[in-house]
């Protein structure tokens, strides 16, 4: 077992090996680990943020739903509401054409009565005239018995 | 084994396997490698274990480039495995690094992977059988092959004193020569706060200034002194094991020459070998299950090397899966050491 000058050989070796790591080994395997890291550690973050949003979202929904439903069940209450109203107005409507055509019908017979009774009372008038001739067997001057027979017209 | 004709005796083979291949130059002038462990004492300091620092540099170059393969594709999209695996090392020193160095530094981190990373791979070479890379050396036509750098003890000892140097340099960096030295001479016992009369301090900041040079050379030397004895010692013991293989071959051997004659021809070998291999294909292919496999293994080994030869293969088998461990904590020790000592060196006490 000599000591000799492996030793400060070797020792220079020893350096050079150092200097080797030190420039080539040591900073892109650190850098690459340390961005690994960043990159995993932002990774479950955003997971972590991802799933809140989701909670957050499913809340927001959950809302969303609950009003919808509210809104609908109010629509359907209004449009029930509607129904109903158009229904009585519909009702109602029936019933006061059905009172204004009896009304109508009602006057046009009155008048068409009127007018008949008119009818037949100048008829009246006429026949009664000319009845009233032939039992006289002599002409009858309508001019000169014209007050006579409005008065017996308006007796009719 | 050695090159030489004749099969070595267990002192030579034992010797062998821990001579360095040294170059240097020759007292008589020339230069050369050395023919054995006189003639390597002989060149002095001025000479090198080739075989360290070629296989030192091999694993120091297989470690820059596995990593900076990795390295340069890095990027924080997925990582494959292997780039994973390299990560998970890195993140490792990386965490040793902060929780034990309070200081900071861009050194210190890539410092400590390498010393991490490459004394692994140069203790790793001890779980290499210890006859594989000497034998063919051997046959290459060189004598000496140390493969495991970390048994010289001047490779050890050579990465403890740059550590060394990095001490003495961060000491004054951060401290200052006036601060570095103050703290020499006024530790563990400081006479101003002891209140001590002023003609006792120059002998108490003596007192202070040998022991506080003790526990600083205590550094480097703690360092490399450990490792080698560590590894040196788990070498012995695969050399040792080794040893128990040849003797329980030559035991068993006895048998066997009597039906082979003096030399057990080749094609013995290449059989046992083959059946070997055979089992444990067939055990990967699903046709032989693992317990028949082990069975099966065990009566080849007892018959291809005899009883001795089996039991050298299961010492082997459990001193390698331990000695897995011992050069795994080496270099972690080293490493961890190594940032303790620069991190002390940082601090003012």
């Amino acid at each position: 077992m000599n000591i000799n000058a492996t030793l400060i050989l070797q020792s220079i070796a020893m350096m050079i090996f150092v200097w080797f790591c030190m420039k080539f080994i040591w900073p892109p395997l650190l850098k690459a680990m340390d961005e690994r890291r960043e990159k995993i550690a932002d990774g479950l973050a955003a997971s972590d943020r991802a799933e809140k949003e989701l909670a957050a979202a499913k809340v927001k929904a959950d809302e969303e739903i609950r009003q919808a439903r509210d809104k609908a069940g109010e629509i359907v209450d209004q449009a029930n509401q509607r129904h109903s109203q158009i229904l009585e107005q519909a009702k109602d409507d029936a019933v006061s054409e059905k009172k204004r055509q009896v009304a109508a019908a009602e006057s046009e017979i009155g008048l068409a009565a009127n007018q008949a009774r008119e009818e037949l009372r100048t008829s009246v008038a006429s026949l009664a005239v000319l009845g009233a001739s032939r039992i006289l067997e002599k002409e009858i001057d309508a001019e000169a018995h014209r007050e006579l027979l409005d008065k017996l017209i308006k007796e009719i | 084994m050695a090159s030489g004709s004749e099969a070595p005796t267990t002192g030579e083979y034992i010797q062998h396997h821990l001579q360095n291949l040294t170059f240097g130059k020759h007292p008589d002038g020339h230069w050369g490698f050395a023919h054995g462990a006189e003639e390597a004492a002989a060149m002095g300091f001025w000479a090198v274990h080739v075989d360290t620092l070629f296989w030192s540099l091999l694993l120091g170059f297989g470690f820059f480039f596995m990593f900076r393969n990795v390295a340069k594709k890095a990027n924080s999209g997925v990582p494959t495995r292997f780039q994973a695996m390299i990560e998970s090392i890195v993140e490792f020193v990386d965490s040793s690094v902060r929780d034990s160095f309070h200081g900071t530094s861009k050194l210190i981190a890539p410092l400590a992977l390498t010393l991490f990373v490459w004394i692994f791979f140069m203790n790793f070479m001890d779980l290499i059988p210890v006859d594989w890379l000497p034998w063919a050396a051997s046959t290459a036509g060189v004598e000496y092959q140390k493969v495991v750098p970390t048994t010289d003890v001047n490779a050890t000892m050579g990465m403890a004193i740059t550590v060394f140097i990095l001490i003495l340099v961060y000491s004054i960096r951060f401290k200052g020569v006036g601060g570095f030295l103050s703290e020499l001479v006024f530790n563990p016992l400081n006479p101003r706060e002891l209140g001590m009369p002023k003609v006792v301090w120059p002998f108490v900041m003596a007192f202070n200034f040998i022991l506080e040079i003790v526990s600083l050379l205590a550094k480097p030397v703690s360092l490399g002194l450990r490792l080698f004895g560590n590894l040196y010692a788990g070498e012995l013991i695969f050399i040792l094991i080794a040893l128990i293989f040849t003797a329980g071959a030559g035991l068993f051997a006895s048998g066997l020459s009597s039906v082979f004659g003096e030399h057990i021809p080749a094609w013995f070998w290449i059989v046992a070998t083959g059946s070997v291999f055979a089992t444990l294909w067939l055990n990967l292919k699903g046709q032989l299950s693992t317990k028949r496999t082990l069975w099966l293994l065990m009566i080849e080994m007892l018959l291809v090397g005899g009883l001795a030869f089996l039991g050298g293969q299961l010492m082997h088998f459990g001193w390698a899966a331990f000695h897995l461990l011992v050069i795994t904590l080496q270099a972690f020790i080293f490493m961890m050491l190594t940032i303790v000592y620069l991190s002390m060196a940082t601090e003012h006490h």
